[in-house]
């Protein structure tokens, strides 16, 4: 009976552990805007391509990716700044911005995300006839 | 024009509560802090991890030219050194600028058995790894007990 009580409390202290939040890294972030549409450059030190996932749809933007850090066998924490591997961060997108148009390049970890603006909403120069 | 700047603000306040969470959770964990770390938000931020025969520190730096670094170690002082330059764009209207960009300089306390001579460093990913070797004596020794 006292056998089956600690089984049970065991499992208790797992699910309690799975229920608690994953600690999540909000990578810095530039961004610009110009007549092309909207660029995002991210911080994601050590997130690979293979690692990397970009999801769109007509009104959010969500990055996620996460790093793989080389570690020898056994090692243990002396002293961490960076307490998580995972990158995630999202962006609300406004109509006039094409989704599905978005394209992506990650180099060293700094991944740079264009957001390009519906071709017919681009300023115009509007040329003034002298008369 | 305006949707887009309440959206920004309310997404803020959301990352705000999971930096919140951030902080319970790092509190747990309880890794010390050395007497050199600094705020967080200090560029690049670093981790420090040791096995008897290794001692690897992580540098957490991207878009970083590896040429630009200057690592040095003096007895169990690391110090590194660079420059991380974010160009900003010309025409563009900049409506979030928090990534780092200019000097820096960090300096790391190691464990005072590393031995300065035997130093590896790269850099994948913009993550720079130094692997500093142990002395031999800080190995873990296997004691025969004698009768």
């Amino acid at each position: 009976m006292a056998k089956q009580e600690i089984g049970t409390a065991k499992s208790a202290e797992i699910e309690r552990r799975e229920r608690e939040p994953e600690v999540v890294l909000r990578p810095p972030v530039d961004i610009f805007e110009d007549a092309e549409g909207i660029t995002l450059q991210l911080d994601m030190p050590g997130v690979s391509k293979e690692r990397l996932d970009i999801q769109a749809d007509k009104t959010n933007l969500l990055i996620e990716g996460s790093a793989q850090i080389d570690m020898p066998k056994g090692m243990e924490a002396l002293y961490a700044e960076v307490r998580s591997t995972v990158f995630r961060r999202s962006f609300t997108l406004s109509s006039e911005l094409e989704a599905e148009k978005i394209d992506a390049s990650l180099k060293d970890g700094v991944l740079i995300v264009r957001v390009p603006r519906r071709a017919e909403l681009r300023p115009r120069k509007i040329e003034v006839r002298a008369s | 024009m305006f949707d887009r700047l309440t959206n920004f603000e309310s997404l803020f306040d959301e990352f705000r509560r999971v930096e919140q969470e951030m902080d319970d959770a790092f509190g747990r964990w309880a890794v010390p802090a050395g007497i050199r770390s600094v705020a967080r938000g200090t560029f690049p931020p670093i981790n420090v991890g040791v096995t008897p025969d290794e001692v690897d520190v992580y540098l957490f730096a991207a878009g970083l030219d590896p040429k630009t670094l200057d690592l040095s170690i003096q007895q169990n002082l690391l110090t590194v050194t660079g420059e991380r330059q974010v160009p900003l764009k010309d025409n563009a209207t900049y409506y979030r600028r928090e990534r780092f960009g200019g000097e820096f300089r960090r300096v790391v306390a190691l464990p005072d058995d590393v031995d300065s001579e035997r130093v590896e460093a790269n850099y994948r990913d913009g993550v720079l790894r130094v692997s500093v070797r142990r002395r031999e004596s800080a190995k873990p020794r296997q004691i025969q007990v004698n009768n």
